[in-house]
């Protein structure tokens, strides 16, 4: 199976990787997937008060497309407000890292993690939709 | 397309041909191409003198007698001839087989299809966490209408060695017939049919360095066992398996067993070394890794490994001069780690962590070297991206969160 340029980019040499503090009040965290079934992703954003993405980082257990999904959200959801990276798209992230049809699952874990993280981040500020 | 992959850690999926197995092949790719079931000319009895010396290489190695030795296209062949000819030939006196739960696929699914469609019952014998088959347990599991007790001499994915010589003891004692899958056991571990009570055994050229497409049928005279033929036709193999042989092809498989016959002592001491060379390489550099499948009942040519917090396919992904195997063989779309890990009892989530690593003849260690630096490497690289890896750290306790499984 031959993997897109884009994915082993993000896979050698994937992009905001670490941690945040998940206590402090601006940091939403999202932590979705099983070991058992073989990935599990954590998202960390840190928001300002106009509800912009200062930072986000990763950690991810999972294959090359995991990886590669997750590093690349945490590209994509910085510098935009909450509501908007909301709003991604697991088959723009699918197309963007060109995955094969049975990785798709790793780009919908990565949507699920964006959505976990900013929701995290809104019940912590009481934030209503 | 050239093959990136370099260093060839992958020997139990097949073996590379000893290139003095090739040198012996070759003349009856050749001008020696007669059919060895001619009986008119020099051609036939060339290729026949050939394919009966292949066949005596054979039978020396398992100590046999080549008229018990029938060749086929493979272990898989093999495996279907021995169980399904037993169960035809003798399915309306008894009808019940044993065999176990981490056989080869060609094992289990020869049984399910008895199970299926001719009315057999089968007995899948669970392992204990060392791969093992319990023998209390197989001896329990006998019953009047037991037929056939099919277990595998060393597996394929953990490299574990059955006990066959206590297997071939109880089936014996109640008169059943014992086959074994003993692909992966030829030229590793020393077989002995009359020894070790064994009445079929499935061989293939594949996995001891000889070539692809032919093995063996060991089918035991006396007493001699039945078995119904599957293929009709001319009646070669003793009635057992119609169709022309292949010269080249059994004198490939006589030439590898040859060779196993003549070198294993010397090959598993080496292959020894370059298995603790590497294991205690890896070991002493990475923790929380867990050798799967018994470590003294085992090939030295096998180490079935979990990374915990490593997901296994990431992992072969980052090692990609190195060609081994995920052991928990997830490159499908199942997500579903190896029915073998699962068997042993191996956690889910540490059955995803598993590589499988071969080594075999032509390992050098030089390459055993590079391999540990190169897997230690992305072990500590994926392990800094893994959030398993970091709660582990932090002392929190995976198994006790409340995962939501997709
Ligand atoms: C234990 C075992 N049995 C059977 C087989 C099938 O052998 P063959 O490829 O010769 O059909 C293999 C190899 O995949 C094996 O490892």
């Amino acid at each position: 199976m031959a993997y897109s340029k884009e994915l082993i980019d993000h896979y050698e040499k994937p992009r905001n990787v670490g941690s945040l503090d998940k206590d402090s009040e601006k940091v939403g965290t999202g932590l979705v997937g099983a070991p058992a079934c073989g990935d599990v992703m954590k998202l960390q954003i840190k928001v300002d008060d106009k509800g912009i993405i200062e930072d986000a980082k990763f950690k991810t257990f999972g294959c090359g497309s995991a990886i590669a999904s997750s590093s690349l959200i945490t590209e994509w959801v910085k510098g935009k407000n909450i509501n908007e990276a909301n709003q991604i798209k697991n088959t723009e992230i699918a197309k963007h890292l060109a995955l094969p049809p049975v990785k798709i699952h790793c780009s919908v874990l990565a949507e699920d993690a964006i959505k976990a993280a900013v929701n995290d981040y809104k019940k912590k500020n009481r934030i209503n939709e | 397309m050239k093959v990136s992959n370099n260093i060839y850690l992958d020997y139990q999926a097949t073996t590379p041909l000893d290139p003095r197995v090739l040198e012996k092949m070759i003349p009856y790719f050749n001008d020696r191409f007669g059919n060895p079931h001619s009986r008119n000319h020099s051609y036939g009895w060339e290729a026949e003198e050939a394919t009966e010396i292949a066949r005596e290489h054979v039978a020396k190695i398992i100590n046999a007698s080549p008229k018990e030795i029938v060749f086929t296209s493979g272990a898989t062949e093999s495996n279907n001839l021995a169980i399904k000819g037993i169960a035809d030939f003798y399915g309306d006196k008894k009808n019940h087989i044993i065999t176990c739960v981490t056989e080869h696929k060609c094992v289990l699914e020869s049984c399910r299809f008895l199970n299926e469609n001719e009315n057999f019952e089968v007995t899948y014998l669970p392992v204990r966490q060392d791969g093992l088959i319990d023998l209390d347990a197989l001896q329990k599991s006998i019953k009047q209408n037991t037929l056939l007790i099919s277990i595998m001499g060393v597996h394929n994915e953990i490299g574990v060695i059955q006990p066959l010589k206590e297997i071939g003891n109880l089936c014996r004692k109640n008169n059943i017939f014992f086959h074994t899958d003993c692909a992966q056991a030829i030229g590793k571990i020393k077989l002995d049919v009359d020894e070790m009570n064994i009445d079929a055994m499935s061989i293939s050229g594949h996995k001891i360095y000889g070539p692809k497409g032919v093995g063996a049928l060991y089918v035991r005279r006396k007493p001699r066992v039945r078995i119904k033929a599957m293929m009709s036709g001319g009646g070669q193999e003793r009635g057992m398996r119609s169709g022309t042989l292949s010269p080249a092809l059994c004198v490939g498989l006589g030439e590898a067993c040859r060779i196993c016959n003549d070198e294993m002592d010397e090959e598993n001491k080496r292959l020894i070394y370059l298995k603790n060379r590497f294991y205690e390489g890896i070991t002493s550099k990475c923790k929380d890794v867990y050798l799967n499948g018994s470590s003294e009942f085992r090939i030295p040519g096998n180490l079935n490994i979990s990374f915990a917090y490593v997901e296994g396919e990431s992992l072969m992904m980052g090692i990609k001069d190195l060609a081994v195997s995920s052991g928990s063989a997830c490159t499908s779309a199942s997500l579903e780690p190896s029915y073998v890990l699962r068997a042993l009892g191996v956690e889910e989530e540490l059955a995803h962590t598993s590589l499988r690593i071969g080594i075999g003849r032509f390992t050098t260690e030089k390459e055993i070297d590079k391999s540990v630096n190169d897997i230690v490497k992305e072990v500590n690289r994926l392990r800094s991206l893994s959030p398993l890896w970091e709660m582990a750290q932090e002392g929190i306790d995976i198994s006790k969160i409340e995962w939501a499984e997709h």
